[in-house]
């Protein structure tokens, strides 16, 4: 039998066989047909890519507000169009190793406080001007300077000065960053010519892709860039991103074959597509998380008793279980998880204990009025959900938690950083030093949790400028505990990324840095 | 003056004193919403200096008054000014939206507006025997299912079931009128199903009045057949409610498909103003609210009017 499997995984290598045929022959031979749809996507991922075709995401997070320009990139569609045209200097692999792109060297002084970025050579903007490493310089002004209103302002603030030197492009900081290249991965900071300062939303970059027609909240098409540099990537001749922001809408769109992917499949309906035929449901472990935070300086929450109480009386595994379903895995307090690479698997696990929650309420001494926790689904799918059964256990352990439902609209201006309890998401980052530079250090502008202490801020400083992986890892491991035991965050989950693809699909890579692929799905995909 | 002409011309003006009426509620109103547009711009990665900067860039921090005249004074030579979010060119993207608006609007009355007619008139016709029954049951059911269940249904079942037509209604330039017609088939169904009741039984409703006068009981007695005492002495003079009827579910159909639109991802206005409702960009709420007020009016008073030229008695002065 294995002479007529390979026969025919031959055949479907070289395109004399489809996978209908296949499934039919190898169900004749009594294979169940998981099996040999394993069997099938491994002989079409023998073949290589096939070129050629239309790949169309159908995307949530996408209004007709979007602007292609870099700089003001917040939700989905934005991120997917400016990874068709754009192209960064490097990029974070999913193993969370740094890849060069349009940057051919990455290298560091002793010190870690300057850093050379060697432009590539040879590489086109679309409009026919040939990259340089002034382009570079430029972009990154655009994001640095005073009037920017860039998403990518706070990375670039330990940036002190900036220059060109023939083909380098070499950055100079205030104090060390060992993780420099990860931010300069960030996607705001696709390279354009003159840095965008011309028109910064013409949506003319570097990359694989060309924009063909851009209709904000509708859609977006690409067709294939003949000058691409990289001939390993950009397998289709045309990419379109379609705006479908309904969750029924878009996989109802997938299930009829009108796009190849969808990205964000609700977890409650992840198992039931899975089990179409011809779709595949992928679920990937990332840094995104599901929270509730607290003012660690706005009273009753400026009592660590009571923030310890709280986070005692959440029942974590409940919650994956009854808001992920399954897709997610257990926080434990602090933004950072398995996803990070110096992440420290010793820290323990904090349980749900309910005797333990009440025993540090009594020793806060608070009065038994209401605490009040804001939420709104907006924070996060299911938030209602999960602020219910936060509820139901703290008021078990006899906390007296009240929920108050607050408006979606205008959710992240009046209540997220604003009101001392509520319910909120964070995207995570590449790596544990930006994380916490964005939401923890005590000059943080996103300090959500108003977590401010001098030996928090050194650690972050010191592990920042250490370049010994070692030693960063016991220090960032330190942080995590200060965070975990004396932070506003309660974490109970981190969410999966839950994406589906036709089974037209195929070169899927599990990617935790973002959403659908970390937006390398058009790089790396092609259709079978 | 001869009256018609004189109310004619009352309605008209009244029409006018609506409109700017509306035009200063549209703009009171986004004054009000929470937040402002520089912070949902911004959103999560807000920090304090950008927002000063985008602020000053939008020009937010000038007055109230100022800025309702600059407006209005735009709008009134067609310069909607440009999108706070993204730059572009309100008119230009108005246009666009609401030619699809106007396209699914249009469709969708063409078949459900002479529909409603033909199946009140039936009604009426067999009043209160069967076909009287099953065309209210029918029609009082689909209004009464809320109308994203029977976008759902029509989907799972007709799109994703049987792939007779596609799930997602997006519509673009390069699309023939036939590739068009196929891709907004399901919405047209689902609009069809939801104005039809009302439109039906207004028409059923208006005709039954027009019956109990006496001049329908001479044209019976002339041994008239029915269907010609409905089509021919009835119905002309049960124009004025169900013209009413009509063009209030015409609105419906410009304005109030925003669910809709949702559920089949269809390029419309509806969805133009929830997306910049929700990141405050003021400019373009207040362009489509003063669009939708004036198709609201414009309506009302072709309803009104129609009315008033269709009343004998006006036409006919002593």
């Amino acid at each position: 039998m294995k002479d007529q499997i390979d026969f025919m995984t031959q055949s479907v290598t070289s395109g004399k066989m489809t996978r209908r045929e296949f499934m039919g022959k190898t169900a004749a031979l009594g294979i169940s047909a998981a099996v040999a749809g394993s069997l099938f996507a491994r002989a079409v991922e023998a073949a290589g890519p096939v070129k050629g075709g239309t790949l169309k995401l159908g995307s949530i997070g996408g209004g007709s507000t979007d602007s292609l320009d870099p700089a003001v990139a917040a939700s989905q569609v934005p991120y997917h169009n400016l990874n068709q045209f754009g192209e960064t200097l490097v990029n974070v692999t999913e193993n969370g190793t740094i890849e060069n792109r349009l940057a051919e060297s990455v290298e560091a002084s002793a010190d870690a406080k300057t850093w050379t970025f060697k432009i590539r050579k040879g590489v086109e903007f679309h409009n026919g001007k040939a990259l340089t490493a002034e382009d570079v310089m430029r972009t990154m002004e655009r994001h640095s300077n005073e009037d920017s209103k860039s998403g990518a302002l706070g990375i670039m603030r330990g940036i002190e000065g900036m220059k060109v030197d023939g083909d380098n492009f070499i950055v100079e900081l205030g104090t060390a960053n060992a993780d420099l290249p990860y931010l300069m991965a960030d996607y705001h900071l696709m390279i354009q010519p003159n840095g965008g300062f011309d028109n910064p939303a013409e949506g003319v970059g570097t990359g694989a892709y060309m924009l063909v027609a851009d209709e904000p909240g509708v859609r977006h098409a690409y067709k294939k860039n003949p000058n691409y540099w990289d001939d390993t990537r950009g397998h289709v001749d045309e990419v379109e991103i379609v705006v479908i922001n309904d969750a029924t809408a878009r996989m109802a769109a997938l299930q009829s074959g009108q796009v190849h992917i969808a990205n964000r499949v609700e977890p409650k309906v992840a198992g039931l597509l899975d089990r179409a035929p011809n779709l595949t449901v992928h679920s990937t472990a990332g840094p995104g998380h599901y929270v509730f935070i607290m003012h660690c300086d706005t009273a009753p929450f400026d009592n660590n008793e009571l923030r310890l109480a709280l986070k005692y009386a959440i029942n974590r595994q409940e919650m994956v279980d009854k808001v992920l379903r399954g897709y997610g895995s257990v926080g434990n307090d602090m933004p950072i998880n398995s996803a990070y690479p110096l992440f420290d698997d010793s820290i323990p696990q904090r349980p749900f204990d309910p005797a333990k929650a009440a025993e540090h309420y009594k020793k806060s001494g608070h009065d038994g009025s209401p605490i009040i926790l804001r939420v709104s689904d907006v924070a996060f799918p299911g938030a209602l959900d999960a602020a219910q059964l936060f509820q139901q256990s703290a008021n078990a352990a006899g906390i007296p938690l009240e929920l108050k439902r607050e408006p979606g609209d205008g959710y992240w201006s009046e209540v997220w950083n604003a009101q001392p309890f509520c319910a909120s998401y964070w995207g995570g980052r590449p790596v544990q030093d930006q994380m916490y530079s964005t939401a923890y250090l005590s000059t943080a502008d996103w300090n959500d949790t108003r977590f401010k202490r001098e030996d928090f801020d050194a650690l972050l400083l010191q592990a920042r400028g250490e370049l010994d992986e070692a030693k960063r890892k016991a220090l960032y491991s330190q942080m995590g505990m200060l965070v975990r035991d004396n932070g506003g965050l309660i974490c109970p989950m981190f969410n999966d990324f839950i994406d589906a693809t036709s089974n037209k699909v195929q070169g899927w890579i599990s990617d935790p840095t973002g959403d659908v692929m970390s937006g390398k799905w058009s790089h790396k995909c092609w259709l079978a | 003056m001869h009256p018609v002409l004189k109310l004619v011309s009352q309605r008209l003006a009244l029409g006018l004193i609506l409109l700017i009426a509306a035009s200063v509620l549209i703009f009171m109103g986004t004054l009000i919403l929470p937040g402002d547009v520089a912070q949902s711009i911004l959103g999560q990665s807000a920090t304090p200096e950008a927002l000063a900067n985008l602020r000053e860039e939008l020009g937010l921090n000038e007055p109230a008054v100022l800025r309702y005249f600059d407006w209005l004074f735009g709008a009134l030579q067609g310069d909607l000014g440009t999108a706070l979010t993204n730059g572009q060119d309100i008119a230009t993207s108005i246009g666009r939206r609401l030619g699809n608006t106007l396209f699914l609007a249009f469709w969708a009355a063409v078949i459900s507006v002479p529909l409603a007619i033909f199946l009140g008139l039936l009604a009426v016709r067999y009043r209160d025997r069967w076909p009287d029954k099953l065309i209210s049951a029918v029609t009082l059911a689909s209004i009464s299912i809320p109308e994203f269940l029977i976008g759902y249904l029509l989907i799972y079942f007709v799109a994703v079931q049987m792939g007779w037509f596609s799930s997602v209604a997006m519509i673009n330039e390069s699309m023939s009128l036939l590739e068009k017609l196929n891709a907004i088939a399901l919405p047209v169904a689902v609009l069809t199903l939801v104005v039809l009741a009302h439109m039906m039984r207004m028409t059923r409703a208006a005709i039954l009045n027009v019956m109990q006068s006496a001049y329908i009981e001479t044209a019976e007695l002339k041994g008239l057949s029915t269907f010609n005492v409905i089509a021919r002495h009835a119905f002309p003079n049960a124009i004025a409610p169900i013209v009413n009827v009509v063009m209030l579910n015409l609105a419906y159909l410009v304005v109030g498909v925003v669910v809709i639109e949702v559920v089949f991802v269809y390029p419309g206005m509806g969805q133009y103003l929830v997306d910049h409702v929700s990141k405050r960009d003021v400019p373009v709420v207040q362009a489509c609210g003063l669009i939708f007020a004036a198709v609201y009016i414009v309506l009302n008073m072709i309803a009104d009017i129609v009315a008033i030229l269709s009343n004998p008695r006006l036409r006919h002065p002593k």
